[in-house]
């Protein structure tokens, strides 16, 4: 949960200061649908892996699409 | 050969067509409709600013200009306004090519004729006659934030491909992430003339929306920066995309984004390639891995000599650029005529692979960011003393920026916290005020101090 919630505030940090419109983060929503870009998913990736000390993408299968995808590759590593 | 002599024989005759997300217009159709509504031979022998905003109209003027201008300048559709002199000044331009949504030429450039192209090709009698070698000069991003102008010719650009044979078969579809005004886009328009038809991505079209028009208009080749093709993945389009060939571009191709795209198109095959404005095509790597094997350094069949003996990659070759054009311009080529643009290599069993750029240049997902130019806005914050912009090593747009900074009272403990807080937000602000949202760093760490060379430099991380 601590994993969830840490990666919820950092999308709305982000999109707050790119300012840009965030959707409700539910589980099937799709990523690049968020309102998001991807420098902004850069940031929130590079200030996860500051929060949280790893980044589960230097060994991640598949690339995640929906924000459920997200948390889930994050929580699988913290796991 | 001009351009339209080289299509008439190919893509027109083989029915291709340049494709936006709103029209089409067949190649054949070029061959007596024009955008320049029948004023073609005023721009005989001139030299042209090409500030067409829409992609597919500059599509269909780059292709109209060729052997017509002696010189065409193709402005990237994100030049900002305040370079525009600067870059008709240094190509000794004397003409504006615009379109309804480009504005107005600069007054005090130079620029004595404009014309506005239409955007749908006027049907009328045009005399595609050749009456000189245009020069085509490409932008590319500087130091100080103002364009470099790269000259190249329809050679130098085809050099990759030219001679190569048509592939037999279904005629193929390009198509790019790129706009084609950039080195990577211009790489896939031309290859696409010679060959078929181009599926042109369109400015602020979602990436789904982008990947299900290429579906339909059967795009058989696709090319992009692996932070283009991180974006697609994650799209989950691509999942009803089916292309013979992937290639990817412009930043360094980590095994995480070749091994992906494998997964997603195990028909096609994925290539990437080292090329940029300058330097031109190096190569391409077909067999899976990042970076090269060390058996490509040498000379290659299509004369595309690659050195590697300092550690950095450098490339002599037919698609090298001509020169740097402008008052001041540095030389382009090295005294042995290669083209080194500072990309470190690393010998590791037999394979060459990028490590970084010497200078330190950042590459944000295919945007080239330089350190000194972001320095200096941290730099004019009153209690900033220096700082050090680096990369940061990012999975989604392949680098970020990220900056340390020394404030003017640093005694080694740092800011106090709501201090930091403030001085922090304050450079932000004043980053996101003056530079592109690329270029402001992601990252901001305050130290106690930078470490400098004995000539009093600051020292750049090597990678």
């Amino acid at each position: 949960m601590a994993v969830r919630s840490t990666i919820t505030t950092l999308f709305q940090e982000v999109a707050r200061e790119q300012q840009r419109q965030l959707a409700p983060l539910t589980d099937d929503l799709k990523l690049l649908q968020c309102g998001l870009d991807s420098l902004s998913f850069a940031l929130i990736v590079a200030r996860l892996e500051d929060a949280l000390g790893y980044d589960p993408f230097d060994t991640a299968e598949s690339f995640p699409v929906t924000f459920g995808d997200f948390v889930k590759l994050y929580e699988a590593r913290a796991a | 050969m001009t351009l339209w002599e080289s299509v008439a024989g190919t893509a027109a005759a083989r029915g291709g067509a340049l494709i936006g997300s709103a029209r089409a217009v067949p190649l054949a159709s070029l061959a007596c409709a024009s955008c320049l509504g029948g004023r073609l031979d005023a721009l005989r022998g001139r030299t042209v600013v090409v500030a067409i905003r829409d992609q597919l109209t500059a599509a269909i003027a780059l292709l109209e200009l060729d052997g017509v201008a002696r010189r065409m300048v193709v402005c990237t559709p994100d030049l900002a306004p305040e370079h525009l002199p600067h870059v008709a000044r240094s190509a000794q331009a004397d003409t504006w090519l615009g379109d309804s949504s480009s504005g107005a030429p600069p007054a005090g450039a130079g620029l004595d004729f404009a014309l506005e192209a239409d955007p749908a090709p006027e049907p009328g009698t045009v005399e595609r006659r050749a009456s000189c070698e245009t020069e085509w000069v490409l932008l590319t991003s500087g130091t100080t934030g103002a364009p470099k102008l790269v000259a190249h010719t329809l050679r130098s650009l085809s050099s990759a491909f030219a001679g190569q044979p048509q592939e037999e078969g279904a005629v193929p579809v390009w198509s790019t992430f790129y706009d084609i005004r950039r080195y990577g886009g211009i790489q896939i328009y031309l290859r696409a003339l010679h060959a078929g038809s181009l599926v042109l991505s369109s400015a602020g079209e979602a990436t789904t929306d982008f990947l299900a028009r290429a579906a339909a208009a059967g795009v058989t080749h696709i090319s992009g920066t692996p932070s283009h093709w991180r974006k697609a993945l994650m799209s989950g389009a691509a999942q009803r995309f089916s292309p013979a060939y992937v290639r990817l571009s412009g930043e360094i191709a980590d095994q995480g984004i070749l091994d992906a795209l494998r997964a997603a198109f195990p028909r096609a095959v994925v290539a990437h390639a080292y090329a940029s404005t300058e330097a031109g095509v190096g190569f391409e790597v077909r067999d899976g891995s990042a970076g090269f094997p060390a058996t490509l350094a040498g000379k290659s069949d299509g004369g595309v000599e690659i050195d590697v003996s300092r550690g950095t990659l450098r490339i002599r070759s037919p698609g090298n650029a001509a020169a740097y054009l402008g008052a001041d311009a540095p030389a382009l080529r090295d005294p042995e005529g290669f083209v080194d643009l500072g990309d470190r290599l690393e010998l590791r069993d037999g394979r060459y692979y990028f490590v970084g750029r010497s200078g330190g240049i950042i590459n944000v997902g295919g945007l080239k960011v330089h350190p000194e130019e972001v320095e200096a806005v941290i730099n004019s914050h009153p209690l900033v003393r220096m700082s050090l912009v680096r990369s940061r090593r990012n999975p989604i747009t392949g680098a970020i920026v990220a900056a340390d900074v020394v404030l003017t009272d640093a005694d080694g403990t740092g800011p106090e916290q709501g201090v930091g807080e403030r001085i922090r937000e304050e450079i932000l602000a004043a980053c996101r005020t003056t530079l592109a949202a690329h270029k402001v760093p992601a990252v901001i760490r305050f130290v106690p101090s930078l470490e400098m060379s004995a000539s009093g430099k600051l020292v750049r991380p090597r990678a």
